[in-house]
């Protein structure tokens, strides 16, 4: 890793020349699919590079979406009307859809939800309330989002229980060795982000799974940026719970989904109380549904799911494998040039990544960078990514990130890395 | 890229590279930190006063160009002034970077803080360059709470 910080630039530094083949899978022909990429910024062709924040929608989504409201709309559940059933089939065929995705064993285990912060805030405020007591424990990582350790503080605070974390080396990698031995008797679950949002890291959740699950231990997995970069098939990681936000991989946003196993589902109390969640209420007592209305209180968002089935479904119709691998080239690509620029200092160079990168330069503030890189129609992120624990680690305010999808070409790296050029001739 | 260039003026450069009074005071009268939660900008101003007088003005911390050129101006060109004519360069440095009043009437007043007018344009960074203000008028009304721009 160039970790050199050196006060002279590099300006007639060019691009390492791509030397892999593109292989069959066409990015240009992807890029049709989505109406954005017409579109010029401050007059140049956009350069997507925030994906890991949210994704584009394609054509075939926004018409499902479209679609909905204009030719089947109506509210789901209980209608009697032709409509209602239509929207209720419409609604539960996107289930079936999810439950297919990742290879959930019974439809009713998908539960429909805002997106991966509310999965985890119903996790916790469900299954944590209940099991987490005085003097017990969760287990989280030191990579992970805000999302997946402030609603484990909050219902540890309320508990008295504590939150112990999984400590990470210089690369981003955990520190694997020390985790069978944090696992106590007192530790009631484990919740790990799959891959880092910040860091690219990727965690070997199967096998993490595989010991907490020899001492007993449950786990929740943080998929929202997971999906979109490999193949997740949670029985086979054997995951009890697992999370995804829908507009992170090409879906609506404000539609995510709450994997869990059919038999903690049943156990665990509802989330939030009203319509559809019921079976029948008096003013004394309330029988609650079955699952997964059990978690689904109110009119939930129908043409979000929808959307997230015509995403889901356009994402399948690519080969995934082809399509990983074209991330994986562009994150090469990238990674090798920025190695090569003597300012960068990359963040998070685990042995296995996805298609994020996370970097700083020497003398140049993020946000400047992002203003500038902006000026040339790059969008990247810059700031603390929600995960300032993973900042404080590298002892940094925050990064520069760029976070590729398959829709993303060669051209749109060698535009970052010459519009970095700039930064550096700005600040020189 | 013009707009690029009218942000980034060789002076908000300089200045970023060679903060002015980037030191702590020992002896000041107010302490207080800025801090955008955004990106992370993170100061801590020192004001020493003179009875209506600031006698001297010290910043430390991290944060970006902007922020880091503007702490720097700022204190520059504070010391000596009197709180009530900081507190009128504040309202005034407030409406040029909110694009509220045409710098080219101020120019006399503004002097070297016209080179953030340019600030008007990327309206994400306003935060950035009115950071170390808004500080600093919390310091001057007595603020003990960490001030922050969110």
């Amino acid at each position: 890793m160039s970790t050199t910080w050196n006060e002279a630039t590099s300006m007639t530094a060019s691009p390492i020349t791509e030397q892999h083949p593109p292989g069959d899978f066409d990015p240009w022909r992807v890029r049709e699919d989505f109406p954005i990429f017409r579109q010029r910024i401050r007059g140049k062709p956009l350069v997507y590079l925030d994906n890991a924040a949210s994704t584009h929608k394609p054509q075939v989504v926004i018409d499902a979406v479209s679609r909905f409201y204009g030719e089947e709309y109506s509210n789901i559940h209980r209608g009697v009307h032709y409509l209602s059933q239509q929207a209720t089939d419409l609604y539960e065929d996107a289930r079936r859809t999810v439950r297919q995705f990742l290879n959930a064993k019974h439809d009713e285990e998908i539960i429909f939800v805002r997106g991966t912060t509310e999965a985890i805030n119903l996790v916790a405020q469900t299954f944590g309330r209940m099991n987490i007591g005085e003097g017990d424990e969760v287990l989280i990582s030191a990579i992970e989002h805000h999302a997946n350790i402030v609603p484990w503080q909050m219902i540890c605070k309320e508990k008295g229980a504590s939150l112990k974390v999984i400590p990470m080396d210089q690369h981003g990698d955990l520190k694997l060795e020390q985790f069978e031995a944090m696992i106590t008797d007192r530790t009631r679950l484990v919740s790990l982000v799959h891959v880092s949002n910040a860091l690219g890291t990727v965690n070997p959740v199967k096998e993490m799974i595989a010991t907490a699950h020899r001492h007993g231990v449950p786990v929740f997995i943080d998929g929202a940026q997971s999906v979109q970069h490999l193949p997740v098939d949670v029985q086979d990681l054997d995951c009890d719970f697992f999370a995804m936000s829908g507009h992170k991989i090409y879906g609506p946003t404000g539609i995510g989904v709450l994997y869990g196993k059919k038999a903690l589902l049943e156990d665990m109390p509802p989330y939030q109380g009203g319509g559809d969640m019921i079976l029948s209420v008096t003013f004394e007592h309330t029988v609650y549904n079955d699952i997964p209305y059990k978690f689904e209180a109110g009119t939930p968002n129908i043409a979000g799911a929808i959307g997230l089935a015509a995403a889901l479904k356009y994402f399948q119709g690519h080969d995934i494998t082809a399509l990983a691998a074209h991330e994986e080239r562009l994150l090469h690509h990238a990674t090798e040039n920025l190695r090569n620029i003597d300012e960068v200092r990359l963040i998070g160079t685990a042995k296995q990544k996805a298609s994020v990168l996370s970097f700083t330069l020497c003398a140049v503030h993020p946000h400047d960078i992002g203003t500038i890189l902006d000026q040339h129609g790059i969008a990247i992120r810059a700031g603390h990514h929600c995960a300032q624990p993973v900042m404080q680690h590298f002892g940094i305010p925050a990064t520069a990130r760029a976070s590729f999808s398959f829709y993303n070409t060669m051209e749109d790296v060698d535009a970052l890395v010459h519009a970095i050029h700039s930064v550096l001739e700005v600040f020189s | 890229m013009d707009e690029l260039r009218d942000l980034y003026q060789e002076i908000i450069l300089d200045h970023n590279k060679n903060p002015q009074n980037f030191h702590k005071l020992v002896d000041a009268d107010f302490t207080l930190e800025g801090f955008n939660p955004l990106c992370g900008d993170h100061y801590t101003f020192y004001l020493k006063l003179d009875g209506e007088t600031i006698e001297d003005i010290g910043f430390e911390g991290s944060g970006c160009a902007i922020s880091k050129a503007s702490a720097s101006l700022m204190s520059s060109i504070l010391k000596g002034k009197r709180k009530e004519e900081a507190e009128h360069l504040f309202s005034l440095f407030t409406d040029i970077v909110t694009g509220k009043i045409d710098p080219a009437e101020h120019i006399e007043e503004l002097g070297k803080l016209a080179a953030f007018a340019g600030v008007a344009d990327f309206p994400v960074r306003v935060k950035c360059a009115t950071l170390p203000w808004h500080t600093m008028h919390g310091a001057l009304q007595g603020k003990q709470d960490n001030i922050t721009t969110e």
